[in-house]
């Protein structure tokens, strides 16, 4: 018996240890929209979050995750009426196309905030050009991260300011 | 026409001096009462094929195209809610049924009397000789870029206004209150004097005893109040949080995978497979070898070979029992092939012009050539590309007691349908297709090779099969792009004018108009020889116009330079007898500020293309620092006639640009030893968000008929790079992909 912990709900599952993650997730707990593009970590549409940070899921053996915190793209949004900033943005920006990559995408783009609120064109290059999109959405896939970035930044520089006077 | 009368058909009448076969009416006792199970719930009251209308008053526009990224149900949804005045709010859209009540009849009509381009994949669904006498039309497919400019503007806007209609003489004689006093908006009729406002539904049962107009009046562009705006997609939210269900994502109760494997040679055999390893691994459940496929000219066209299938618990399982198969696959006569080996054909073949067929003829070349101050020759290449859509094929099927049913995503249920049912031997009633959402199409999902194999496996196996593809066999049995190489030779007199312009080329697909060059010029001949591969071949996203598109636009660049003239200045002075495409290259020449000088190092090229009704010119920038390429911006201009969607409409367009570019930087498959050398996104890469230029999209609405924007923004990309690399290096790049070249891309 294999326990993984997937969006916060412990899972035992009967599987080969060596099975990558990716196929645990689709077929033995039915979270199919992680994706399956290549099998070999080059197309990103299997990312998920391991303890946060991006990983590819076609190539993580589901040993490798026992313990861990698994998300994916079903545990993205904030409540189960609220969508996490970014998938708003993807909304609002109609970034996909044929939306197969984009679980992927978001995923990426997710765990990139967390670790850096404000990324550079650079940092964004950096960390989403391991997710390739066929429909070439990429020039909206990066605005929609630089809108929440910035609402994100508008929003600290704003709590920053209302501390200053609170304190002065 | 037999059996169909003018009134069974909503649009019939409308073709000037014809009144053949139009879209599909819906009346009682008519293909309404058939049609009305599959699409009607309890409430719900059918109008006409393409559109519903519920007891809440609720319009459902019922798309007869397959959702492959373009939004295709968002911008139908707009023309027939526009024509029929209803509130947006209270839209949706719906894909129509696989079943043949539901065939694509105006698509077939904008294809027949419009004289739209028909890809290749729609005339063998559809009969060719049928076509040339207008009968019946079976189509349901995706391609060509047709949905707006055909199935939209034939379809979609005279149903809205024929129902419009129907229901406001409804609302009249239920008011009895004179027709042309009851207003249609938002989705209420009104009668102002009275103050009577009621919903439409109220009117449904009323207008579906009613005859539809043939011919109802349309709304010119000035009246337009949702065709034009920019409204958010249908299909978007389900495509943010993982519920958007694509054909991999079906799971049927005790269901099985499967993977599969055929010749990589393409047209070899099974000879021998040692399956004792993969016998003994936990969780296979079989091995199965397949038949070859023949599916006939009314389906697409193609034979492949025998296949092998793992079928397992799970598909890793199988993926891996696969992998320790060992099968020996039989010899074939191309197992010493090699695209150099092509290449030497092709051009051994266009130099021996054998069997050499026209597509545009002129004066006369010869005399324009020995009178020339200049003579220019180049011969140009491209390699064979793979679609590489990023949902590898897949379908699930279920075969029991000699029905199936099959979930998949594909450019042409229909056909798709039918393939299936001939290849278990079951009456096409006996087979249910649904199309799921597919992720990425652009050509490939139109052959049911797939389908086929994953019918095959249920019926052998007696559970539900899902079979999945491997990104190495999707890369590996691909229908390709094919290779080309094309000859050229112009003449230009003292002025520089182009009075010759000779274009040989080896191997034609469709459509014809591809390699046609706008430019005045006083004698042309531009035709093609034949010069078969091994190579299965089909439909990538523009057809030849990808290939042609480069290869003409490079060559004029190299004309004008010979010429000693601008490249912009040189072709616009070409195009005074085409106002839409000398507006088109002119915007794109002033958007990316053309003329204004660029730092060394830095280059700008131009290219225009005309395809599926729409002309596209794009501008793109590059820095070429010490051998390294960066794109670094494009500029792009689109005249389709009349932006239904126009954000939508811009999405496209930089969907084509980055799938085109993806090909012109890195896209090459290559034949060794009779086989394709690549296997995945490592050795058969795309461009990703790091290498993605910055895209300007800018919109003509001429007013003229409607384009299409699917496939027409990326023949543009290839030459406008190359030629910007000419202009930013002085070296002219006459094979793709560039990182042939020296260049680091």
């Amino acid at each position: 018996m294999t326990v993984v912990t997937v969006n916060g709900i412990e899972q035992k599952i009967q599987v080969d240890p060596a099975t990558p993650l990716l196929w645990v997730l689709r077929e033995q707990l039915q979270l199919t929209g992680t994706k399956f593009g290549c099998g070999i970590a080059q197309c990103g549409a299997c990312t998920v979050h391991v303890n946060g940070v991006a990983m590819r899921s076609c190539v993580t053996p589901v040993s490798v995750v026992v313990g861990q915190n698994v998300s994916t793209i079903e545990g993205l949004a904030l409540s189960a009426d609220e969508l996490h900033p970014l998938q708003q943005a993807w909304i609002d920006e109609q970034v996909p196309q044929c939306g197969y990559c984009q679980s992927g995408q978001l995923m990426s783009a997710a765990a990139l905030l967390v670790q850096n609120p404000s990324p550079s064109d650079t940092d964004i290059d950096d960390a989403m050009s391991g997710n390739i999109c066929r429909c070439g959405m990429y020039s909206r896939i990066r605005k929609a991260i630089k809108s929440v970035a910035g609402a994100q930044q508008v929003e600290s520089s704003a709590a920053d300011s209302l501390e200053g006077e609170t304190n002065g | 026409m037999g059996k169909w009368t003018r009134r069974s058909f909503i649009t019939a009448g409308v073709i000037a001096g014809g009144g053949l076969i139009v879209g599909v009416a819906i009346r009682p006792g008519n293909r309404a009462t058939k049609l009305s199970k599959h699409v009607t719930d309890d409430g719900e009251t059918l109008l006409h094929t393409w559109v519903k209308l519920d007891s809440n008053n609720v319009v459902t526009a019922i798309v007869p195209h397959s959702e492959m990224g373009q939004g295709v149900g968002t911008a139908l949804a707009q023309m027939l809610a526009d024509e029929l005045d209803a509130d947006w709010n209270l839209v949706e859209f719906e894909e129509a049924p696989a079943i043949s009540e539901f065939a694509n009849y105006p698509m077939g009509k904008g294809m027949l009397f419009v004289g739209l381009d028909m890809p290749d994949f729609v005339v063998p669904t559809v009969d060719g000789v049928l076509i040339r006498t207008a009968q019946a039309l079976d189509l349901q497919i995706t391609g060509g870029s047709a949905s707006v400019r055909a199935t939209g503007a034939y379809g979609m806007r005279i149903a809205g206004a024929a129902v419009k209609e129907m229901l406001r003489i409804a609302a009249a004689q239920a008011w009895q209150v004179p027709v042309d006093q009851v207003v249609a908006r938002d989705s209420q009729m009104i009668h102002e004097a009275t103050g009577r406002s009621e919903p439409y539904s109220a009117f449904a049962t009323a207008a579906a005893q009613m005859t539809p107009s043939a011919a109802p009046v349309l709304k010119t562009p000035d009246e337009f109040r949702i065709m034009g705006r920019n409204v958010q997609r249908h299909d978007l939210p389900s495509k943010v949080d993982g519920t958007a269900l694509f054909a991999l994502d079906v799971r049927v109760p005790n269901m099985v995978y499967a993977t599969v494997k055929r010749a990589p040679t393409f047209a070899g055999g099974v000879e021998n497979i040692d399956d004792t390893v993969t016998r003994s691994m936990p969780g296979v459940v079989d091995i199965v070898e397949l038949p070859p496929a023949n599916v006939s000219a009314l389906l697409g066209a193609f034979s492949s070979a025998e296949s092998v299938a793992v079928v397992a618990e799970g598909y890793w399982q199988a993926k891996k029992g696969m992998d320790a198969l060992n099968i020996q696959w039989s010899a074939t006569d191309n197992d010493a092939v090699s695209s150099d080996t092509i290449f030497e054909q092709f051009d051994r073949d266009i130099s021996a012009g054998i069997d050499f067929k026209s597509d545009a003829s002129q004066g006369n070349v010869a005399a324009s050539i020995a009178d020339a101050a200049q003579v220019i020759e180049a011969d140009y290449r491209v390699p064979y590309l793979a679609h590489t859509c990023m949902e590898p094929l897949n379908a699930t099927a279920v075969v029991k007691e000699g029905f199936c049913e099959i979930w998949i995503g594909c450019q042409s249920p229909l056909s798709f349908r039918q393939a299936v049912a001939d290849s278990l031997g079951f009456d096409v009633e006996n087979v249910t297709l649904n199309n799921c959402f597919m992720g990425g199409g652009f050509g490939r999902k139109s052959r049911p090779d797939y389908a086929i194999q994953a019918a095959q496996l249920a019926a052998k196996i007696g559970r539900p099969v899902q079979l999945i593809w491997s990104r190495e066999e999707d890369v590996r049995q691909d229908f390709y792009r094919p290779a080309v190489q094309s000859r050229f030779r112009a003449a230009l007199d003292q002025e520089g004018n182009l009075t010759a312009w000779e274009n040989t080329y080896a191997g034609k697909m469709e459509p014809t108009a591809a390699p046609l060059v706008p430019y005045t010029v006083t004698a042309k001949e531009i035709g093609h020889v034949p010069s078969p591969t091994h190579v299965p071949l089909g439909a990538w996203r523009s057809v030849d116009h990808s290939q042609h598109g480069f290869f003409t636009e490079s060559f004029i660049d190299e004309v004008a330079i010979a010429a000693g003239q601008d490249p912009y200045e040189y072709r616009a002075a070409r195009l005074k007898h085409l106002p839409r495409q000398l507006a088109v290259l002119k915007k794109a020449a002033t958007e990316a500020q053309w003329g204004v000088p660029l730092a060394p190092g830095r280059g700008r090229g131009i290219a225009l293309q005309e395809c599926f009704g729409s002309i596209v010119a794009e501008v793109v920038e590059v820095t070429v620092n010490d051998g390294d390429l960066s794109v670094d911006r494009v500029v792009a201009v689109i005249d389709a006639g009349y932006a239904v969607s126009p954000d939508g409409m811009k999405a496209q367009i930089e969907s084509g640009i980055i799938y085109g570019l993806s090909a012109a930087l890195y896209g090459e498959i290559t034949i060794e030893d009779g086989a394709v050398a690549q296997s995945n996104f490592h050795d058969y890469p795309s461009v990703r968000m790091s290498k993605a230029p910055a895209i300007e999209t800018y919109i003509i609405n001429s007013g003229e008929a409607m384009g299409g924007a699917g496939e027409p923004g990326t023949p543009p990309i290839a030459p406008a790079l190359a030629n910007a690399v000419f202009n930013a290096t002085g070296e002219r790049i006459r094979e793709l992909p560039l990182q042939k070249s020296v260049m680091n891309v």
